[in-house]
């Protein structure tokens, strides 16, 4: 601890975490705007961000980024400590659990496609054992899972192929 | 050099696939149950939605049978029967699924819309 009226310094892993977590936010506002057929399936956007700065930078900046981003995104959009924002959490804290078992996968046999895809499927695990367990306890909630699963397929997909093409452009 | 989707990917889409698969049909193999109905010495004892939160006790010839019901799935919870298949049946969910007390002659089974079988006898 320092003196109260000295922080600690911030150094350039501080300025990057902030950078990105604000690009994060932004693409979870903007996708907000985006009306989807079933309440609770979205893009996940902001999880291109989270799996670039893993890939970037390791997994300790990405958790910083992915947790800045789902308080953030609570403040802008309204619902900070609302059930919303906990099933956010679970989902962030699911995929999260999934980066750091993942993070031992070789990179020679798996690309940022199959990490964004086993964390999409981590999300939506997350966000339905809390939805069962705490908001809607009720057997008939497992009758979602295949439409969760075949979004978190689906956008896990893009949001990987859309990292690895970043990841391309910049390592040529 | 960085290939868009590596070899451990493939294998990652195929099994994601595969569950999703797997949901669609452990989902659509059998209509949602909604009732369950208790049965004691060959008649039903009770019918009670599978919506709702309460324990009931079915008197047997060897004593109580034990029955839960828990928001959408039920169970045999206790049983004084020797063996204890109904108890280890452990939560049912769906439509047709029956957990049989034999020794105590009490059991449940769980009913949609439409029945899966004509009857229950011992």
């Amino acid at each position: 601890m320092h003196s109260a009226t000295e922080p600690p310094p911030i150094d350039a892993a501080d300025r990057r975490i902030a950078g990105y977590a604000a690009i994060a936010i932004a693409l979870s506002v903007m996708e907000a705007a985006i009306p989807t057929p079933v309440p609770g399936i979205k893009p996940g956007l902001a999880n291109i961000v989270v799996l670039l700065v893993l890939w970037r930078h390791g997994w300790a900046e990405a958790a910083w980024v992915a947790l800045l981003r789902i308080f953030g995104a609570s403040l802008a959009l309204g619902g900070l400590f609302s059930p919303g924002f906990a099933l956010s959490v679970a989902g962030g804290l699911a995929s999260l659990g999934m980066l750091v078992l993942a993070r031992h996968l070789p990179r020679r046999w798996f690309g940022p496609v199959g990490i964004s895809v086993l964390a999409a499927f981590a999300h939506i695990a997350g966000q339905l054992l809390l939805a069962r367990w705490w908001l809607i306890p009720h057997e008939g909630l497992w009758r979602l899972a295949p439409l969760f699963a075949v979004a978190a397929l689906l956008f896990g997909l893009v949001n990987g192929l859309i990292v690895a093409r970043l990841l391309k452009k910049e390592s040529p | 050099m960085i290939e868009a989707v590596r070899p451990g990917d493939w294998l990652i889409l195929g099994l994601g696939a595969l569950l999703a698969g797997w949901l669609f049909w452990w989902n659509w193999q059998q209509p949602a149950a909604t009732r369950v109905r208790v049965y004691s010495n060959g008649r039903i004892y009770a019918e009670i939605d599978l919506a709702a939160h309460r324990r009931l006790d079915v008197p047997g010839p060897l004593g109580i049978t034990r029955v839960e019901i828990d928001r959408g799935r039920a169970r045999v919870a206790a049983d004084p029967g020797p063996r204890q298949y109904c108890v280890q049946s452990g939560w049912l969910a769906r439509a047709g699924e029956s957990a049989i007390c034999l020794p105590n002659h009490t059991a449940i089974a769980l009913v949609g819309r439409t029945d899966a079988y004509d009857a229950l006898g011992y």
